[in-house]
């Protein structure tokens, strides 16, 4: 392909020829080591719009957290006409497109699961027309409906018991980036014509299952492209041909995104890496003149202010797992490049600077891909940023450029893929917490009891420890056999959903914008992680007592003696975490996974915590019978004795290499823990993620405000300054007074490192 | 050489220049009303440990430090155990670590043995965070069951060795607020060439709850913090100048 016109003043390179967006990037971005004087505040157009947005969150609220809810309409690319913020508005969007012909609206997506479909419209005070109940039971299957034609009874026990839980069988599996900024730079009918020669080139004409599966997916992908045109000319633009300027690739840009979520209702919907992509654009007409830095800000507070907006109706079970109403539309600023050269740009700085011109706000999931290496002059703007929004993650570029390259997205909350390259198959966690007490009970159920009233069987039927203390090389074995048993019905329980999902809410919008021959990962996971090296620890190093009921079930514990735990930077309790993980990834290593996917694993649990550890009894760690557990990688409630960063060492010995997934972890901290001043507070921030990351951790999520805050939030969410409050939870971010109650009493009760 | 250490903190953030690693030594003969860290009064309590200890325990948080960072000495009273202090200082020098002496001064005398102990520890003290608890004797004494003048002479003879030092001034409403106080601090301070910087500390009431758990009547109580604008306020008075 030759040089377009549209790519004037760009450097050429293999992207000319080949879908590569990794090489246009490399080529032609400007590394930027300045700090923040340059940025603009929002434009009179940002601040009516945004204005706007917040009134209608207000109602939104208001009328119990759903605005408004289709009842009629099944989603698709073309479902809908235009769509604005406030028709009368329209001119001042420099940005368009809504999921639905009004903002904030829930669109219907029945493919994951009618049922779930039908419920959430219907928690909300909706009714879906009763014609499509008929149209998706009679005529057309949905991803749930086919899920729960295949499990097996010990599939359903463990689902039931919630010691494998939160699996994608009720909703949209997500994780999958498409490269939407291939829309921007080649346009619509170069993409078209790529996935036409791949599906010439597919299979030698033997019809094998994963030939035939992967040219009718080519096909899904190829139609999907066109309906992307047709989407796009309902707002009056052509995205056939490449962007001509800024404006077109910030907008090309976002019906590539548009298009995946007025199709998919995915539990993460990332927007992936398009910060230095789009900085390209926008240098190149600051360069020419054709737009002002306040123009350019604007583009952006507008792109960030749709990624604001995106919403999904959730039936009542998800809302507890993923409370807040999230939608992970994450995005990444920052990162090296493999050459040395810091990927930071100015637009680096306008992405982290929305949360100035407009506030504070859960999405999207701002992530700065950090190393010591990047900018110092970024290190403490991303820092001060943290200090006064609490609303952005950080994330190791030195631990991930490695596994994963220099163009590589966040699918989720917090797990990388490399951008158009990969997918994932996204699949919940296991409860090792759960694990462990039924190696102690022979495979037997605390909780949860059959239809004869007893103890419900779940695991395998092995021998129970019948003692009264606890003796860890017996407990360690008969875990080791329940964690095998474990690891082996949970790949194959992910083996038969993605299967199902592939096959009825294939995401064929967001694989058109990924290469046709796909690597895909597996990723499983892993909860109450702290409690189980507690517990382990426990028994290491203290004496703990068995309390059974009637019927012999373990039901309790009593802990005689101290003992060391997770969080403390004592490696007695810490070389039990990284033997945990690795033991428990090398289990999931020897199955079959769907599609030849890698597997990988995260300890991480979104705000899925507090359901998991709801059904899951007491632990020999100390933690009572169905209260929360710690989230994610995080130490647990209490444990932390020796201060912020021995509780940070503990954490980064975890390998990262195991849990290619990710390793979340979130830290509160009072300001006046971080310093005196704001000065003394971002220079003590940037030397905390310095040093974080060059211990080699994966991930931190940082909150900078007291208790007493959260505290007053709980009590007076009516207050105006509670009603952009956001904070991180474990992977994302979320407005405090959108959380249940009982989520809001779990962070209140996590560690706030507080000076003394 | 053994120290009495009370507690270790890995992340001190307002102790000094940067990121640091705090060690809380035991033991304390004031009895400040506002006193936070009441557990560390007693001489005899704590863990015993040597230099070397120490040491291997904070490197592990050297990562964190950037330039600035390094160590703090506090209490309890650091100066009750002079000896050890400057045994640890010396072989955090050896090992590249920045030191940082927080302390009242309250043992401070030019007498023996305590001085040319004191002497060397400052040879390899980066920084010393003197509390002038009250400038006023009197009102010293009832704040803390002691006199200010040797503590007062400390800080002279910090000067005298051209010691780098930090004042610190607890803000606690009703007891230092008064601007006569504020002033008088000031007028002392600025006889002080070393002093680069001085800092007002709000008072909180964060350490109530181990007065309550050693069973020790809360002196200050229904004492609130002081307000954003009488910190300002003091800021504006002792802080003049930076």
């Amino acid at each position: 392909m030759h040089m377009r016109e549209e790519w004037d003043g760009f450097a050429a390179g293999h992207w000319t020829d080949d879908v590569n967006v990794r090489d246009f990037v490399q080529r032609n971005y400007t590394p930027y080591d300045g700090d923040e004087s340059f940025l603009e505040g929002p434009t009179k157009a940002t601040d009516t719009l945004w204005g706007k947005v917040q009134e209608l969150q207000a109602q939104e609220r208001a009328n119990g957290g759903v605005l408004d809810c289709e009842t009629e309409v099944v989603s698709g690319l073309t479902s809908y006409g235009p769509g604005y913020i406030d028709p009368e508005l329209k001119d001042l969007e420099k940005v368009v497109g809504l999921q639905t012909d009004k903002p904030l609206k829930r669109a219907f997506m029945p493919y994951g699961g009618i049922k779930m479909a039908e419920q959430a419209a219907e928690s909300y005070g909706y009714k879906i027309n009763p014609k499509y109940h008929k149209i998706f039971n009679e005529y057309h299957k949905t991803h749930n409906q086919a899920v729960f034609d295949a499990y097996t009874p010990e599939m359903r026990a463990a689902r039931h018991s919630h010691v494998i839980t939160g699996l994608p069988d009720t909703y949209g599996r997500g994780r999958i980036v498409g490269d939407y900024r291939r829309v921007a730079l080649y346009g619509i009918d170069f993409l078209i014509a790529k996935k036409q020669e791949d599906l010439l080139n597919c299979g030698d004409g033997t019809m094998t299952d994963d030939v035939i599966r992967l040219r009718e997916e080519i096909a899904e992908q190829i139609r999907a492209l066109k309906g992307m045109k047709e989407m796009a000319a309902a707002y009056g633009y052509d995205i056939s041909q490449p962007a001509r300027d800024a404006h077109e690739a910030v907008q090309w840009l976002y019906f590539g995104y548009l298009a995946a979520i007025k199709t998919q209702n995915g539990a993460a919907m990332s927007v992936g890496r398009i910060s230095t992509f789009l900085d390209i654009y926008l240098q190149r007409d600051l360069a020419s003149g054709k737009i002002t830095e306040t123009e350019a800000q604007e583009l952006i507070d507008h792109l960030v202010l749709k990624f604001r907006m995106v919403k999904f109706a959730r039936i009542p079970s998800y809302n507890e797992l993923f409370s807040g109403d999230p939608v992970w539309a994450t995005l990444e600023v920052a990162g090296m490049g493999q050459d040395g050269r810091s990927m930071v740009t100015k637009n680096d700085f306008r992405f982290l600077h929305t949360l100035e011109n407009m506030g504070p706000a859960p999405e999207p999931n701002l992530t700065v891909l950090y190393s010591k290496r990047l900018p110092e002059a970024f290190r403490r703007y991303a820092a001060k940023i943290s200090i006064d929004t609490s609303s952005i993650q950080y994330e190791n570029d030195d631990v991930m450029r490695p596994v994963w390259g220099d163009d590589y997205s966040i699918c989720c909350c917090v797990s990388a893929t490399e951008t158009g390259k990969e997918m994932q198959f996204f699949g919940a966690r296991a409860n090792l917490a759960k694990c462990l007490n039924y190696a102690i009970n022979g495979g037997k159920d605390a909780k949860f009891n059959d239809k004869q009233g007893n103890h419900m069987q779940v695991g395998p039927e092995l021998a129970p420890i019948t003692s009264e203390y606890l003796d860890y090389d017996e407990v360690m074995h008969k875990f080791d056999l329940m964690m095998d048993w474990l690891a082996g019905l949970y790949v194959n329980i992910l083996d038969l959903i993605q299967y199902m999902h592939d096959k009825y809410y294939y995401e064929a919008a967001e694989m058109a914008l990924i290469d046709t021959n796909v690597r895909r990962t597996f990723a499983t996971g892993i909860a109450g992680f702290s409690h189980v090296v507690d517990s382990l620890s426990a028994i290491k190093y203290a004496r703990v007592k068995t309390v059974r009921d009637e019927s012999g079930i373990v039901v309790d514990y009593k802990v005689e003696g101290d003992f060391p735990r997770y969080g403390n930077d004592d490696d007695r309790a810490d070389d039990i975490a990284v033997w945990l993980l690795k033991t428990f990834m090398t289990k999931i290593r020897k199955h079959h996974t769907y599609r030849n996917s890698e597997p990988t694993t995260s300890i991480l649990t979104i705000t899925s915590n507090v359901v998991y550890g709801k059904a899951t009894g007491a632990l020999p760690d100390g933690r009572p019978a169905y209260t929360p557990f710690s989230p994610g990688a995080n130490p647990s409630y209490g444990a932390e004795k020796n201060g912020l960063l021995a509780s940070l060492n503990s954490v980064a010995k975890l390998p990262y290499e195991y849990a290619l997934d990710g390793i979340s972890n979130t830290q509160t901290i009072n300001p006046g823990a971080l310093g005196n001043d704001e000065g003394q507070r971002i220079g003590n921030l940037v030397h905390v993620l310095d040093g974080y990351f060059s211990e080699g951790a994966h991930h931190l999520n940082v909150n900078v405000f007291g208790v007493d805050k959260l505290k007053d939030a709980m009590e007076h969410p009516e207050k105006p300054e509670y009603a952009n409050f956001t904070i991180r939870v474990s992977g994302y971010a979320v407005k405090f007074i959108d959380l249940t109650r009982e989520q809001q009493l779990d962070v209140i009760a996590r560690t706030c490192h507080d000076r003394m | 050489m053994l120290g009495r250490v009370h507690s270790t903190e890995s992340f001190g953030s307002a102790d000094g220049p940067g990121v640091r690693f705090v060690v809380f030594l035991q033991g304390c003969d004031m009895r400040c009303r506002y006193c936070h860290n009441a557990d560390t009064w007693d001489r005899d309590g704590g863990q015993l440990l040597s230099a070397t200890q120490i040491l291997d325990r904070a490197e592990r948080y050297r990562s964190y430090w950037g330039p600035e960072g390094g160590i703090t000495v506090s209490g309890g009273e650091a100066l009750l155990q002079a000896g050890f202090v400057a045994e640890l200082f010396e072989e955090a020098h050896r090992r590249g670590i920045g030191t940082c002496l927080d302390t009242s001064l309250q043992p401070f005398t030019r007498d023996e043995p305590f001085f040319p102990t004191f002497r060397r520890l400052i040879k390899s003290c980066d920084l010393v965070l003197a509390d002038i608890k009250h400038i006023d004797p009197e009102r010293h004494r009832w704040l803390t069951g002691h006199g200010n003048e040797n503590i007062l002479d400390g800080l002279r003879f910090l000067a005298e060795v051209g010691e780098p030092v930090w004042i610190r001034q607890v803000l606690v409403p009703g007891v230092t607020d008064d601007d006569a106080q504020l002033q008088a601090t000031r007028e002392f301070v600025d006889n002080l060439p070393n002093v680069e910087r001085v800092e007002v500390l709000p008072y909180h009431t964060l350490g109530k709850f181990k007065w309550d758990g050693l069973g020790i009547p809360y002196p200050l109580e229904g004492v609130e913090p002081p307000s954003q604008e009488s910190i300002e306020h003091a800021r504006r008075i002792l802080c003049k100048g930076e």
